[in-house]
């Protein structure tokens, strides 16, 4: 193990008769497959590292030019030394290779024919790869029963080859505790102790992580389509602020499934549920399909066609006193920008609260103006120390919790490498590492997932959090100012999180603007400027609550309660609503005023919800599958999302939509914009700080040979029987004027820009592991660099300048509990929250409580509560959670049937007893 | 009047036939080929021809927007014109005939001639590479074989001594021409052939090379017209090769001489339409050498011998 | 020469052979059960529809003619929710019935489909599905799979163990 030389040596080496350089530190497998070598796996993953178990990889390899007779090894095995020679395809390997696979294949089932793998099977490329076609083997299949996982994965264990995937990427990589292999030798068995709901967020990734079809998308399965006949496009995931790739996948007009797109800044390999899952909500019954009319008040709204739409556009767009125009932070870039253009910048409004605005624009401020990196995913991956203030990354930026869980694994696998383990040398590692992580800390005001990777989880409010924070930062430079009434525990804590940082040469410190605090974000923001003035370089990650919420803050715009404000004073009768469902943003009261002042309230939309049933006229729009947009992550990164669908007329993209408006306010002939470039160059041109995305991303012109990219593989079937009931005469192929991408097979079969990749295919490989071949290096960036635009810099040329603390006292009324909010994955975003899939696993809203608050009262585990916020009451369920500080509890926020609450806030409880069942908990 | 009745019947009578061969060579063809050949309109399939006749006319008078419509338009009328006034001098029966020219082998061999131009334009006008690949093809092998079509049959103006088809089918009263001039009328018949581009020398056309040749581009019934030329043009020379080799319409007394000419042509038909059941297509450069190196000099031989034997016998 | 008029003669002398032309509507040919005409969907031994919407004849389908959807049945059990096959397109070439893993697309001797209306060569299921077998008697594919959907329990198909018991140990 001498020959092991970490940092970015490199070795030449011999493969198939060829000359290589190839980096030190890599085993034969990757070297090989980054070089485009075929060589057939099945255990090792390039996330997960390699464990020898499928035995499948095997190789021959040779000393040197001297050696004659070589010997078999397995390739993820092996480490690459100078001078090796290597043959992939010697007969003996082959013969092996086959040899195993048949093995492998003895108890295999004759399922493909109904197994949702099939055509995209990881264990049927590697038969083909290999060679077996014959099974020899005489006796009985073995068999297993299957376990009901829940909503999102479907188990068929019998399919199983054991080669442990699942378990590793379940419980090693993504930290699940109800999954794992049970029994033992030929009959080890992947699954919980017993049947259930998966617990981890992260439970979708199995699909893509298992070689064969043990574990498959449930969603896909109750409306199957083979990978082959898929019409996709890559797309961005609009669930939150993180921005994951992903690639969505149509079929005769329903959005099949949503796979995870390689992003090796971003997501990698993986998704959390909620993105892969939450697709569904494009298909939902209650999508809007056709514009509906009230044609007068108080009337229900009529179904309508395009001409008298422009009756009616026309009359409410030039009788009014003034158009207010509100955005909306999950609606793209070039949507808003259309909006703030039909309106002007003076009648544009941002859709988000007051609160929520400046949180965000604290957030851009710090991260734009200040010395500290934003950090991508990757970058947190490599983080040695993290610090996370006050956010439930788990549950409102998930992958960034998985990013979280691979960090707490650097310091060990660093000290595992200098003691000659090759860090992708997983098995050996983890024996290595057992429980030894790297410094994490966690503070937040009640328990979250990722404190069991904390060395001392921290309990308090956020005030003190944000003390921690600031005491930290005052710890690492003397510089920054603490805040005075630091308690001992926190001063204890601080200067051991301090010192950890100061150690560190990757520190991140992560925090949000989920806990609505703004002191919280100065505390963190501190802490990343004080390890700058040391000069360690340090990162700072902030999470934003939707998809494009940065992007929205960089757009600027006023806020909702100027809008209100505004209409209230009858200075603005005309409201045109952005994809964006007010209710879910101010009291119901409020809203229904100002919807009642209105005179015309226009309302674009992909799904009915309150806003869109008051809408005068509801226009439905395109969601992420139907148009095209910009969104730009909380990491700062633009990335662009592409129609998956063509678009129908009755359903246009947003921005075309508004721009239909503008023509009518303008009283001219023309659209404003013939296609979605001229869009996004007219927004880089009017906001500068957009100008670099029109200038980066492939435009509709692209071409490749001349050739569009296709949204459809090759083996794409049924193009002259998809519309023959309608009529046997073809039509033409749907033409896509706003990207470089075709709905067709035909075109360019070339590996496109890492953006624009609509699926991944190489010849011989069907299965999702084809995405090797699309990057530099396994587990590495795309060919070409990863995909997006980084918006946002460090200014690193800034003087550190801190920020004062400035902690205000909270308005605890006596006798009153100070309630907070709680996010959940499944349910607090909007649209996820339509999937049917998703909605399944929606808890009941729950309210967290100290064990020793309810004390006195009927304490019970199943108990409820009835919370009362300034007159408004809802009926939950209560949780304990022993750590939550006294007085203070935690609300699940905007699960569906909750109104709309501003959290934090001051609130009585009372604790119902017992078993009240007959109160539906969330309703008032 | 008269005139016009025998030119009216003439017209009748060979447009006619031109349809029914259509008919009659698939026929044929089918039979030689073991199979029926059209059997479903009309008694035998006769009717067939009549069902294509009514789909050309209405099949849409495609001119390519590439081409050169005047010429393209003229080329087939040019055929058509140059065989049917041929038809002028082929005397059916004693008193059954249109003109008795004086010169009416010099007439036939003239109008042959422009006939070609038909194909030459045709193919030029087409603005097509086949089509004019066609075209040179069919100038080059008809003045070669024009050239010893002329020769052969000087044998035969020797012996009537007459340029006048009449008086040639007069002359074979005792012996028809066929035996004494046995070698011009082979040279004549593989000639006839020729020009008439008819398998085996469908060279021209060779739609295995050339699409369908000098007329790929023609479509609805200017095709017609050529396609009903190519049979006027077989029925033409089955005409002419029985007025000079056969005695024309020479026969035994108990039928009427104009069944014997019509007999002896539709032998001649029938012998055409065999050559194309039953011959491959030669090479371009095998045609013309099996013209220039072995019929020319036949042909001249032949005048030769006929000549000497004429002068000194 | 002698060669020319030699097949001249022969070519002649083919006058008075038989013809090898069948008159078809009034004589009909005898078609082998291999005979590659109309496309059929078969049932299984229990009379239910073999198909299983796996999408191989669609893949296969070198003109694209044949489109379906799959859908499960309350046992799970997987069947064409439509299968469309449009006939206008359909060569004919039997890579469908090749490609079939179940038996369920057949090919069979019946090639008398012609229409004035070429909408009505778009065959659906319900033209498509017949009541028998077809060729292949006695194929039922959910006893060989590994699968349970409703035709057989799992371990109870015709070349499986029973269900392991990952309790025991030894076993």
């Amino acid at each position: 193990m001498k020959n092991i030389v970490p940092g970015g040596r490199m070795i030449k080496i011999e493969i198939n008769g060829k000359y290589y350089e190839v980096k030190a530190e890599k085993n034969l497998l990757e070297v090989s497959l980054s070089l485009g070598i075929n060589i057939p796996h099945f255990c090792y993953h390039a996330a997960l590292g390699s464990v020898g178990a499928c035995r499948l990889c095997a190789v021959k390899k040779y000393r040197n030019a001297s050696d004659t007779k070589g010997r078999l090894i397995m390739s993820c095995m092996e480490p690459v030394t100078e001078g090796l020679i290597l043959r992939t395809e010697e007969s003996d390997v082959i013969k092996f290779r086959a040899a195993v696979l048949e093995s492998l294949m003895i108890n295999h089932p004759h399922d493909c024919p109904v197994c949702d793998e099939g055509g995209e099977c990881h264990l049927q490329d590697m038969t083909v790869m290999t060679g077996h076609n014959y099974r020899s083997y005489n006796f009985k299949k073995r068999t297993y029963t299957n376990q009901n996982l829940g909503p999102f994965i479907h188990h068929e264990m019998n399919r199983c080859i054991q080669c442990y995937r699942c378990v590793r990427f379940y419980k090693e990589y993504a930290g699940g505790k109800d999954f794992d292999v049970f029994a033992s030798h030929d009959h080890v068995y992947f699954g919980r102790h017993e049947d259930g709901i998966l617990d981890s967020e992260f439970s979708g990734n199995l699909v893509e992580v298992c070689p064969t079809g043990v574990f498959t998308d449930k969603t896909l399965k109750s409306h199957f389509t083979r990978k082959w006949d898929l019409t996709n496009a890559p797309s961005v995931c609009v669930h939150c602020s993180v921005g994951c790739n992903t690639i969505a996948g149509e079929r005769y007009g329903i959005l099949r499934r949503i796979m995870s797109r390689y992003n090796g800044s971003v997501n990698g390999y993986f998704l959390c549920d909620r993105g892969r899952f939450g697709y569904e909500f494009v298909n939902h019954e209650n999508r809007l399909k056709k514009v509906k009319i009230r044609l007068s008040k108080n009337e229900n709204p009529v179904v309508a066609e395009n001409d008298q739409l422009q009756v009616s556009l026309n009359s409410a767009l030039s009788d009014n006193k003034r158009i207010i125009g509100i955005g909306s932070p999950r609606a793209s870039l070039e949507a808003n920008y259309a909006l703030m253009n039909l309106v002007g910048t003076e009648n544009f409004y941002h859709g988000i609260s007051k609160s929520d605005y400046e949180l965000t624009k604290t957030a851009l401020h710090i991260l734009q103006n200040g010395p500290a990196h934003s950090p991508s995913l990757k970058e947190i991956e490599n983080a040695d120390v993290v610090f996370i203030l006050g956010e439930d990354l788990t549950q409102t930026a998930p992958m960034i919790a998985l990013a979280v869980r691979q960090a707490a694994r650097n310091i060990p696998l660093q000290a595992g490498e200098k003691t000659g383990i090759p860090r992708w040398h997983d098995a050996a590692q983890r024996d290595r590492t057992q429980d030894i992580k790297s410094p994490i800390f966690v503070a937040n005001p009640y328990q979250t997932k990722l404190d069991e990777l904390s060395r001392e989880p921290y309990h308090a409010s956020i005030n003190e959090i944000a003390k921690l924070g600031f005491a930290v930062a005052a710890q690492i430079n003397d510089n920054a100012t603490s805040v005075k009434d630091v308690d001992t525990r926190q001063y204890m804590l601080a200067s051991e999180i301090a010192v950890a940082l100061k150690n560190a040469k990757n520190p991140v410190i992560i925090s949000g603007i989920h806990c609505g605090n703004k002191e919280m974000l100065h505390a963190a923001a501190n802490i990343a400027f004080a390890l700058e003035a040391l000069q360690i370089k340090s990162s700072l990650c902030l999470v934003v609550p939707e998809s494009n919420s940065m992007g929205l803050g960089m757009i600027g715009g006023k806020s909702l309660e100027d809008a209100y404000r505004r209409i209230e004073q009858g200075e603005a009768d005309t409201l045109v609503i952005l994809e964006n469902d007010l209710y879910r943003r101010a009291e119901k009261e409020i809203v229904d005023e100002v919807f009642q002042k209105c005179k015309h309230v226009i309302v674009l939309d992909h799904l009915m919800n309150d806003t869109a049933s008051k809408a005068d006229i509801l226009i439905p729009v395109g969601s992420f599958a139907e148009s095209e947009g910009t969104i730009v992550s909380n990491e700062g990164r633009a990335q662009r999302y592409y129609k998956v669908f063509p678009s129908e007329k009755s359903v246009p993209e947003s921005w075309r939509m508004i721009g239909e408006m503008i023509k009518i306010v303008r009283d001219q002939i023309d659209h404003p914009w013939k296609n979605f470039d001229q869009v996004a160059k007219e927004m880089g041109d009017d906001i500068p700080e957009f100008s670099v995305i029109h200038q980066k991303m492939p435009g509709n012109g692209f071409r490749i040979l001349n050739e569009k990219i296709t949204r459809q593989p090759l083996r794409f079937s049924g193009r002259t029987a998809n519309s023959a009931h309608i009529a046997v005469n073809e039509p033409k192929l749907p033409q896509d004027h706003d990207s470089p991408l075709a709905f067709s097979m035909e075109g360019s079969n070339e590996v496109p820009p890492s953006s624009l990749v609509p699926f991944y295919w190489t010849p011989g490989w069907n299965s999702a592991q084809s995405i090797n071949f699309y990057l530099d290096e396994p587990n590495g960036s795309m060919k070409g660099g990863d995909p997006g635009i980084r918006l946002i810099e460090a200014n690193k040329n800034a003087k550190v300048s801190f920020f004062e603390p400035d902690i205000t006292d909270i308005e605890q009324k006596p006798g009153e509990f100070w309630i907070i909010p709680v996010y959940r994955i499944f349910g607090s975003e909007e649209l996820s929250s339509k999937a049917k899939a998703v909605a399944e696993r929606i808890p009941e809203p729950y309210v967290l409580m100290n064990e020793k608050d309810i004390a006195g009262s009927d304490k019970n585990e199943n108990g409820s509560a009835n919370i009362n916020i300034s007159g408004k009451e809802i009926f939950v369920k209560i949780k304990i959670d022993p750590d939550i500080p006294l007085g203070i509890a935690g609300l699940t926020v905007n699960l569906p049937g909750m109104p709309f609450l501003n959290l934090p806030c001051s609130g009585k409880i009372k604790f119902a007893s017992g078993n009240s069942n007959n109160q539906k908990p969330g309703r008032p | 009047m008269n005139y016009a009745f025998i030119i009216a019947g003439v017209l009748l009578v060979v447009l006619n036939i031109a349809a029914l061969l259509i008919w009659l060579e698939r026929r044929l063809l089918a039979l030689w080929q073991d199979r029926y050949g059209p059997n479903r309109v009309g008694p035998f399939g006769i009717l067939q021809v009549l069902a294509d006749v009514i789909k050309i006319f209405f099949k849409e008078d495609w001119i390519p927007p590439f081409s050169d419509k005047p010429v393209f338009v003229m080329a087939p009328g040019i055929l058509m014109a140059t065989i049917l006034l041929t038809f002028a001098v082929i005397p059916f029966a004693p008193g059954f005939l249109v003109f008795d020219s004086n010169i009416a082998i010099l007439f036939f061999l003239g109008n042959s001639s422009l006939g070609v131009y038909s194909i030459v334009l045709g193919g030029w006008a087409s603005n097509n590479k086949y089509s004019l690949l066609g075209a040179m093809r069919a100038s080059a092998q008809m003045l070669t074989y024009e050239v010893f079509m002329g020769i052969s049959i000087m044998g035969v103006v020797m012996m009537a001594d007459s340029f006048s088809l009449k008086e040639i089918v007069e002359a074979q009263e005792k012996t028809w021409f066929i035996f004494p001039q046995f070698a011009g009328f082979l040279v004549f018949l593989v000639a006839g052939i020729a020009e008439t581009h008819r398998l085996p020398f469908d060279i021209p056309e060779a739609e295995g090379e050339l699409v369908a040749g000098f007329h790929s581009e023609y479509s609805g019934m200017k095709f017609g017209l050529f396609f009903v030329g190519e049979y006027l043009g077989v029925t033409l020379i089955s005409a002419i090769i029985v007025v000079m080799f056969f005695g024309g319409w020479m026969g035994p007394a108990f039928l009427p001489p104009v069944f014997w000419f019509f007999f002896k042509t539709f032998i001649f038909i029938c012998f055409f339409i065999l050559l194309r059941a039953s011959l491959p297509r030669p090479r371009y450069d095998q045609l013309m050498e099996v013209g220039w190196k072995i019929l020319l000099p036949l042909a001249l031989i032949n005048i030769l011998a006929t000549g000497a034997i004429i002068l000194f016998l | 020469m002698y060669s020319i008029i030699r097949s001249i003669w022969l070519t002649f002398l083919h006058a008075f052979h038989k013809r090898e032309t069948v008159l078809y509507p009034e004589e009909k040919p005898y078609l082998p059960p291999r005979y590659r005409g109309r496309i059929i969907l078969s049932r299984d031994p229990d009379g239910k529809e073999r198909c299983v919407a796996c999408n191989l004849c669609a893949a296969a389908c070198p003109v694209d003619c044949i489109s379906l959807q799959s859908a499960e049945d309350d046992d799970g059990r997987r069947y064409p929710e439509f299968f469309r096959i449009n006939f206008s397109r359909c060569i004919f070439c039997g890579f469908c019935e090749e490609a079939c893993p179940t038996y369920a697309i057949q090919l069979i001797p019946d090639f008398e489909m012609g229409e004035y209306n070429r909408q009505n060569m778009v065959y659906e299921k319900e033209h498509l599905l017949i009541d028998g077998q077809g060729k292949y008697h006695g194929y039922n594919y959910y006893r060989q799979a590994g699968v349970d959907m409703g035709v057989k329990g799992k371990g109870e198909g015709e070349n499986e163990e029973p269900p392991v018991d990952i309790k025991s140990l030894l076993t």
